[in-house]
């Protein structure tokens, strides 16, 4: 069984799905930008960047990468390489900010 | 000797061999980018003092436009693969023609804003915040353009197995789309972490 | 030539006429998953002789530090042994080589290429791998990261001469060597990187029908697990890779700390990077990287074992979630090699508690590979021999790691010869006598002839006693202090004078171990001629590649006829049936 559909009408309505999405992620470009020069403390202005950030990337992972009509195989191990991935990124600054010896 | 499921999907799994090979290299590709994220954090944080990537001659306007052009060479590539499901070959041939272009542009900005700053001085070895900028963003483009060269052959001679084999052809497309995806989403995380935060 | 096209898998996409190949595609840029492990094979043991003989050299420093190398002292450059005595420099050089060249060059391509790439496709039932033409290539990288890490010997200043681990500041201003060891590391990463997605893609998609996860042999989900090791934590030591190779060859600092005094001049970098930041992404790797070492080897030994006890596997399910277990648990321990480097107490803690935790795993492997024993007609065969005496020398291995993964005990014996002894012991009687214990096992798999009985048997027991004489007097000289990677052995130190004399008896061990395995390399030469000729089923096994495909399987596509599996992979000894195996395959 297909992941999707690959007859010709679902097909253009995908097509009309892109489009939709590229609007969405040209607009939240363009806000992330703006939202930079409003001079927002620097926590704020890191998660304000990481949210948009996250919601493009997952724009662009659920339509233009078919994720969102994919199966357990392949969620499967992104779900694995995320928790690896939270590790991999924590650890190092996690550590550093544990370190007794140069305080 | 044939090997099952190159093209059509294995019951269980639902996806064709191809690209369940893509999504587990793309998984190695997010810990690649992921350990040096992580790399700037460590030195950001370690860091006295740390740059605005204004202060260091990043051009946002630039920036911002490259990430446009990315994000209009996702939509291209993906509608390539459409149009090749749709059976519609010149269609095809249009978007990943406009892919490999926007992917030019995107290189030929990003060359000039380094030669900008190899001009006025500004080297991988001049800062911390330099190092990290050109490491993040030159893995990168080597990455764009490995996609490009793989786009190419597909827009070129790749492009005959259409004849012969439709289906598997659409498929190929759709893993060389998958690859270029993961490029510009990089790009979507790297535009922010670098230039305006 | 036989046709092979299963019903099943007939696509219409057309059958391919088969030309004869040229000899160059045939045997050189092969995309046979078996010519590829062979190639494999051939290589890795090739650069396992390689890297012990850089030992073997090392060994004879240790023994009698000062004292000019006999025979080959003469051939070595001034710049490695100035009138045949080993210089330290060149000594750092054989002791980081050794270490890569074994690990990364010898084992992995061994336990994963070699036997991964022959064995999983015929053990799941798939007439190749999914991605031929990567698997080509991955060899191809693996063969010329190879090349490069060998040819850093004759740049400049020598090889990499930082350690395995390559620790900066001290890496990023060694000599172009380190460099090369770089290129090397990139090389043979992305070989693995592809050779990983390779090998989950095959065990997923081309199992054949009726082969259920529960049904597939051990061997192939330690493959499974360990490719994912290879797949998520590699990229890390990439990262670190590329940063290094920006600081040596374009002026960063990226692990080097501001205000950085070489031979009392300030270093022209700017600064600002952080050492540490090398060792949380190499060690991120690396640690992982042991449970690459040894989840292959525990899969041979499982094979063999079923095999030779005549009944199943006690514990398979408990086996597979071990393995899983430890495979997830293998990414959060790493900074155990960190704990001398001023960590905190809440890192050291969470670190500590991990590392406990992924002992049970190992444990519950190797209990259920004991009581396996338990009841069984054990036959001794000199692939059983190697796999009975993995057995107590990974669990030496194992217990001696514990006082290294707390940190109290940790202080006292971290980066002392305790530690190479610990390790050794899992990767030398440990996971190598596992790849013998799965050369003697599949040699009439892949040539339709036996090894020498013989010649094996002499081949294990001497190999065991020396082994043991090498590595188990590195407790007792560890324990008392004396440091690793020091070039004398310890003779300038008062604490060492008392067990100095242990170096000679295990450089003497060394040597008799690389003599004992004479035995084995004639055995293996001479056999693939003149062994004795066996059918397709020797050992009487029970999994598919035994038990479907001819002794050397089919050329293309490995089996006459597509397997489909109605069974678990060890159903010896079942009541009823008139033999006491019964093949995957085979209804009953």
């Amino acid at each position: 069984m297909e992941a999707h559909a690959h007859d010709a009408d679902s097909i253009r309505r995908q097509t009309r799905i892109y489009v939709a999405v590229f609007g969405a992620l040209a607009v939240l470009t363009l806000v992330t930008v703006t939202v930079s020069y409003l001079h927002l403390s620097t926590p704020m202005a890191i998660l304000v960047a990481l949210v948009i950030a996250s919601i493009k990337g997952s724009l662009v992972a659920a339509y233009f990468m078919h994720l969102i009509s994919e199966r357990k195989a392949i969620y499967g191990i992104l779900i694995l390489t995320v928790v690896f991935f939270a590790v991999l990124m924590s650890t190092p600054s996690l550590s550093a900010w544990n370190q007794r010896m140069l305080r | 000797m044939d090997i099952p499921y190159t093209v059509e999907p294995r019951p269980d799994t639902g996806v064709f061999n191809a690209k369940l090979g893509i999504w587990l290299f793309l998984a190695s590709e997010v810990m690649l980018f992921g350990a040096l994220f992580s790399s700037y954090i460590l030195l950001r944080t370690g860091a006295p003092a740390w740059p605005h990537g204004r202060d260091e001659g990043l051009s946002v306007p630039l920036a911002t436009l490259n990430t446009l052009i990315l994000i209009s060479s996702s939509v291209t590539m993906v509608m390539s693969w459409a149009s090749l499901k749709l059976n519609e070959f010149k269609k095809y041939r249009l978007y990943m023609g406009l892919t490999i272009l926007c992917g030019l542009g995107f290189m030929v900005i990003k060359s000039i804003e380094y030669s900008h700053k190899f001009e006025t001085h500004h080297f991988p070895k001049t800062n911390t915040f330099l190092a990290i900028y050109f490491t993040l963003t030159g893995l990168h483009g080597l990455h764009v353009l490995g996609g490009m060269i793989v786009n190419g052959y597909f827009w070129g001679p790749g492009a005959k197995l259409f004849k012969k084999d439709p289906e598997r052809f659409a498929n190929r497309i759709e893993v060389a789309g998958l690859y270029w995806h993961f490029v510009d989403l990089v790009w979507i995380f790297l535009f922010p972490t670098l230039y305006l935060l | 030539m036989t046709a092979l096209v299963d019903e099943r898998l007939a696509h219409g996409h057309g059958h391919e006429a088969h030309e004869e190949l040229s000899f160059l595609r045939k045997y050189v840029f092969s995309q046979d998953h078996k010519v590829i492990g062979i190639q494999y094979g051939f290589t890795a043991l090739t650069f396992l002789l390689y890297g012990f003989s850089l030992m073997m050299m090392m060994r004879w420093q240790l023994a009698y530090p000062g004292q000019p190398i006999p025979f080959i002292g003469r051939f070595l450059s001034q710049g490695a042994a100035a009138g045949g005595i080993m210089l330290p420099e060149f000594y750092n050089q054989l002791g980081a080589m050794h270490g890569t060249i074994m690990v990364f060059l010898g084992i992995v391509p061994l336990a994963v290429g070699a036997f991964g790439n022959y064995v999983v496709p015929l053990q799941i039932g798939a007439p190749d791998m999914a991605f031929p033409k990567l698997n080509m290539a991955s060899y191809w990288m693996y063969f010329l990261g190879g090349v490069t890490m060998l040819g850093s010997f004759f740049l400049p200043g020598g090889a990499a001469q930082s350690g395995w681990t390559s620790y900066p500041p001290l890496s990023d201003i060694a000599p172009p060597g380190q460099t090369a060891w770089l290129f090397g590391m990139l090389f043979l990463i992305i070989s693995s990187l592809l050779g990983a997605t390779n090998f989950i893609t095959t065990i997923v998609q081309l199992r054949a029908p009726g082969m259920t996860w529960m049904r597939l042999p051990f061997f192939v989900w330690a493959q499974l697990v360990t490719s994912f090791l290879l797949l998520l934590a590699f990229p890390a030591l990439q990262a670190a890779a590329v940063l290094q190779m920006m600081d040596r060859l374009a002026g960063t600092s990226f692990f080097l700390p501001s205000g950085l005094i070489v031979s009392g001049q300030a270093i022209a970098n700017t600064g600002g990077g952080n050492p540490l930041l090398w060792q949380h992404l190499f060690w991120f790797l690396a640690h992982p990287e042991v449970y690459v070492l040894i989840l292959p080897a525990f899969g041979i030994v499982a094979e063999v074992i079923a095999n030779n006890t005549r009944k199943p596997l006690w514990g398979y399910r408990s086996m597979v979630y071990a393995t899983v277990f430890l495979g997830f648990m293998s990414f959060i321990v790493w900074a155990h090699h960190m704990f001398m480097t001023g960590m905190g107490t809440v890192m050291s803690t969470f670190f500590q508690t991990t590392t406990m935790i992924i002992s049970i795993p190992s444990v519950v492997i190797l209990t259920a590979l004991v009581i396996s024993l338990w009841g069984g007609s054990i036959r001794f065969t000199t692939p059983m021999l190697f796999a009975l005496g993995f057995l107590p020398m990974f669990a030496i291995g194992g217990l001696t790691g514990l006082p290294l993964g707390l940190a109290p005990t940790d202080i006292h014996l971290h980066d002392t010869m305790y530690v190479i002894g610990h390790f050794h012991y899992v990767v030398a009687p440990g996971t190598i006598f596992a790849m013998f214990a799965g050369i003697y096992y599949w040699f009439p798999k892949i040539t339709g002839r036996k090894m020498s009985d013989v010649l094996g048997r002499i081949h294990f027991w001497l190999s065991f006693v020396f082994i043991n004489g090498i590595f188990m007097p590195m407790f007792i000289v560890g324990l008392a202090g004396v440091s690793r990677r020091l070039y004398d052995g310890g003779q300038q130190y008062a604490h060492a004078q008392g067990v100095l004399h242990w170096n000679v008896f295990m450089s003497i061990s060394a040597w008799c171990l690389a003599l004992s395995q004479i035995p084995f390399i004639w055995n293996l030469f001479w056999s693939i001629k003149k062994g004795v000729k066996v059918g397709s089923n020797p050992w009487e096994a029970t999994t598919l590649e035994w038990s479907a495909a001819p002794s050397p399987p089919i050329a293309h596509g490995n089996f006459p006829h597509l397997p489909t599996v109605v069974r678990g992979p060890y159903d010896y000894s079942v009541p009823g049936a008139a033999t006491d195996f019964t093949p995957q395959g085979q209804e009953a």
